[in-house]
């Protein structure tokens, strides 16, 4: 005998990755079969400094539950010091998410080199479970794009 | 509005196992602007390009996406498919359904799902790209090679009979690197420096080839094809054109106290010194830390007994700047520090030492001049033990999960030369697997083992203890025994891993290269291209890649070279057109811009523009294309959003955000 469980609650997820080190990172997580949910979908920039804060806002504001930003480690930027802005600029949006009431849970910057697939497949689960443990966004969520 | 094709490739089952490629096919003739879908078993073939180019002419497509692998494998391939159908190769996106998809979900379901997704983002995006041009830059015709190991040499001397030149940096006051302190090499038994030298001598006497020893890369700029290079040469303190090598420096200079390098602290070196006989170039080099003139003023020896007067206290560092279209990093290895391996004693006794001092014990120039004795008291042993993996294949964090390839076959070698030498000597090797994957790499082993009476154990050490009489303990495991055993020995050696060198971190960080978490240097491409960087122009040879033995060194410092040649070769080099623009509408001239880019791209001028009918001159960014590398800091910089990145824009980001939170 069975109980039928609640639906398990799926959250979406967008990462960002850059193109030199993180999304390489994320192929080698893929053709290692280093499996993660299927919540996380990637988007690729040249550099993790090509984020642009209004795009993380714009996720949630159309319902992402969680944004993931990753890029290469300080101090083997591609493009030499694209991290460092990535990391100020991604430090003070989410602590201005938190205040408004986007858990820090739900934002994140994390490092991955090409070499670290590992570390890409690992770092995501462990996303994937905290968002999902936080449930669904609907603090920035703009109604009027709810259909 | 654009008219999109899409083309959903089942790789084999690659993909088609968990995604249903139908469906996706399906999906993606529901999305705005497509007018074409299709899949097929092999995308990237030669059939799959021909059913692109043909869709493309035969619908008029304006934009075409490809759901397949990873973009860093085939976009290029697609690309070029596009050009020949006549449409712009930067019309075409790339769904990763692979690599991002169906190699790491199971189910057919969620695959399919996700796969949907990531190409409605990836339509939403080449709805609003735009045709792009790729520029050209020149290449500069001149190579370097950090480095100075059989790696650098070989490199530099296959990039210099191609008709390049080729400049060598070396930190050490010598070329020859590793190989110079080995004695013998596995599986031939041949003399390292036999082989060695007349390499180095070529390279010195080559008239493309400029060495600069003592000397190491102090700041790199510029991308592939224009690298501009500060190479820092310190201060010999011997002017290098005076000096003729006679060597007499370093016979009277007094202070003989300091550590030999070379000998691996076996013994004393001179203050000036050469670090070995046939040392290239054959100049010393004054030891400002030790030498008693620097430290105290009075001395002056050297300069006193040198005929040629080419001692110079005065000597300064000097930066010399060259430009090079290629960069080959060849910086190789050193062994691993011991300090966390208390247990083999390697602090405590002098008689534990490791297989690379072995070599400068057993070599006739080395500090026993090749005779085997132990360092504490300069008696023949009579019981050696060699243990193997001392810090290879060792998960915990004072050692290195990798395995250092290179010890089984040293060891063999070790062994098989002091029995061969000095038949009295036991020898007992301790292993945890030998491992002799190579040409004639077994037969070698084998031979050591039934020719030469080499005890091999297989199992690990737990500890080795000093005895008072100067004796040394070995305890171990036999493990197909299943016992303990305990082994007296006289001398242990021990088969330390090695590790990049440490100089390697902060070359990768001045070359933007990319490295791994045991520092070892990354290949663009792990099976297909081994010698190159993921960053253009970058090149790997040797042991800073991973650990490899001579002959494979030797065989990627050629792969190395061809494909540094391949570059050089080029007049132009087309640039990547992603790069950024300015909207000299919106732009205020704050210049915040300008103050990010890394590459000095951005500069302002005073314009005239249009603004709706009203003309004035304004002071506006303006992007240097050529200098451009397409990070897109300026982008976000940007507070009123007229900086832009091609390729990767504004809009084409959020739309790909909007596909997938839709």
């Amino acid at each position: 005998m069975s109980i039928e469980a609640k639906e398990e609650f799926r959250p979406n997820i967008v990462a960002f990755c850059c193109n030199w080190c993180s999304y390489a990172g994320a192929d080698l997580a893929g053709s290692s079969r280093l499996a993660y949910p299927a919540d996380v979908k990637i988007i690729r920039v040249p550099c993790s400094c090509r984020v642009n804060p209004m795009f993380i806002l714009r996720a949630f504001e159309k319902g992402a539950d969680g944004v993931i930003m990753c890029g290469c480690h300080p101090g083997d930027c591609h493009y030499s010091t694209g991290n460092y802005y990535a990391r100020r600029r991604m430090t003070l949006l989410f602590s201005m998410l938190d205040y408004i009431g986007v858990e820090q849970g739900r934002t994140r910057v994390e490092w991955v080199s090409a070499a670290e697939g590992v570390k890409f497949s690992a770092t995501m689960n462990e996303f994937v479970r905290k968002v999902r443990s936080l449930g669904k966004n609907v603090r920035l969520e703009d109604l009027r794009c709810r259909n | 509005m654009q008219r999109i094709g899409v083309f959903v490739c089942h790789c084999g089952s690659n993909i088609a196992a968990t995604v249903d490629v139908k469906k996706v096919a399906e999906a993606a003739m529901m999305e705005p602007g497509v007018v074409h879908s299709d899949d097929y078993q092999y995308m990237c073939s030669e059939a799959g390009q021909a059913r692109i180019i043909a869709a493309i002419q035969e619908k008029g497509l304006t934009g075409i996406v490809v759901c397949a692998c990873s973009p860093r494998m085939h976009e290029t391939t697609f690309r070029k498919a596009a050009e020949r159908a006549g449409l712009n190769p930067y019309m075409v996106e790339i769904a990763n359904i692979r690599e991002h998809c169906s190699w790491i979900h199971k189910d057919l379901e969620e695959g399919t799902k996700k796969a949907v997704i990531l190409t409605r983002a990836a339509i939403a995006k080449v709805n609003l790209n735009t045709p792009l041009k790729s520029g050209e830059s020149r290449v500069t015709k001149r190579a370097l090679v950090i480095g100075g190991g059989i790696a650098g040499i070989q490199t530099a001397l296959d990039i210099a009979d191609a008709g390049y030149e080729v400049d060598i940096v070396e930190k050490t006051p010598s070329i020859g690197g590793r190989m110079s302190q080995v004695d013998k090499t596995f599986p031939t038994l041949d003399c390292s420096a036999c082989i060695l030298t007349p390499k180095m001598v070529e390279a010195a006497a080559h008239d493309k080839i400029t060495i600069y020893t003592y000397s190491e890369v102090e700041k790199v700029g510029g991308f592939v094809g224009d690298f501009t290079v500060d190479i820092r040469k310190k201060a010999r303190s011997i002017d290098m054109d005076k000096c003729t090598g006679c060597g007499v420096c370093q016979e009277k200079c007094p202070y003989k106290k300091t550590p030999s390098e070379f000998n691996r602290g076996l013994n004393n070196r001179s203050a000036v010194y050469t670090p070995f006989a046939q040392a290239i170039p054959n100049v010393p080099v004054i030891d400002r830390e030790h030498c008693i003139k620097f430290k105290t003023g009075k001395c002056g020896v050297c300069a006193k007994v040198c005929q040629a007067g080419a001692v110079d206290y005065e000597q300064q560092d000097e930066i010399v700047t060259e430009k090079y279209g290629a960069v080959v990093v060849a910086t190789g290895f050193d062994t691993i520090k011991l300090d966390d391996f208390d247990e083999y004693a390697y602090s405590q006794s002098p008689d534990v030492i490791t297989s690379l001092e072995l070599e400068r014990i057993m070599n006739a120039a080395g500090p026993t001049k090749g005779h085997l004795e132990r360092i504490s008291d300069g008696k023949a042993p009579k019981n050696m033990v060699f243990i193997q993996c001392v810090g290879s294949r060792d998960i915990t964090c004072r050692g290195k999960s990798y395995c250092s390839k290179i010890c089984c076959m040293y060891t063999a070698k070790h062994a098989m030369l002091i029995r061969d030498k000095y038949p009295g000597v036991n020898v007992t090797v301790f292993y945890i697997d030998v491992r002799t994957p190579g040409k004639n790499f077994d037969e070698f082993y084998r031979r050591a083992v039934e020719e030469y009476g080499v005890n091999y154990i297989k199992g690990q050490v737990g500890k080795v203890a000093p005895q008072p009489d100067g004796q040394l303990l070995v305890q171990g495991v036999d493990l197909l025994d299943n016992k303990q055993i305990l082994v007296e020995a006289d001398m242990v050696v021990l088969a330390t891993a090695i590790e990049p060198d440490s100089s390697v971190r902060s070359i990768a960080t001045m070359l933007t290269a990319s490295i791994d978490t045991n520092n070892f240097l990354t290949e663009a491409h792990p099976k297909l291209r081994p010698v190159e960087s993921p960053t253009a122009g970058v090149f790997l040879s040797g042991v800073c890649q991973g650990p490899k033995d001579i002959p494979e060194t030797v065989a990627q410092a050629g792969a190395a070279a061809i494909k540094a040649v391949g570059l050089l070769a080029k007049d132009k080099l087309l640039t990547n057109p992603c790069t950024a623009k300015a909207d000299e509408l919106l732009c205020n001239g704050c210049s915040n811009c300008a103050d990010v880019c890394p590459y000095g791209a951005i500069t302002y001028e005073e314009k005239e523009v249009n603004d709706h009918g009203i003309r004035e001159m304004r002071r506006v960014a303006s992007v240097n294309n050529a200098l451009c590398q397409g990070c897109g800091a300026c982008t976000v910089t940007c507070p009123c959003g007229a900086m832009d990145l091609q390729g990767f824009s504004n809009r084409q980001l959020i739309a790909e955000v909007d596909a997938i939170c839709r």
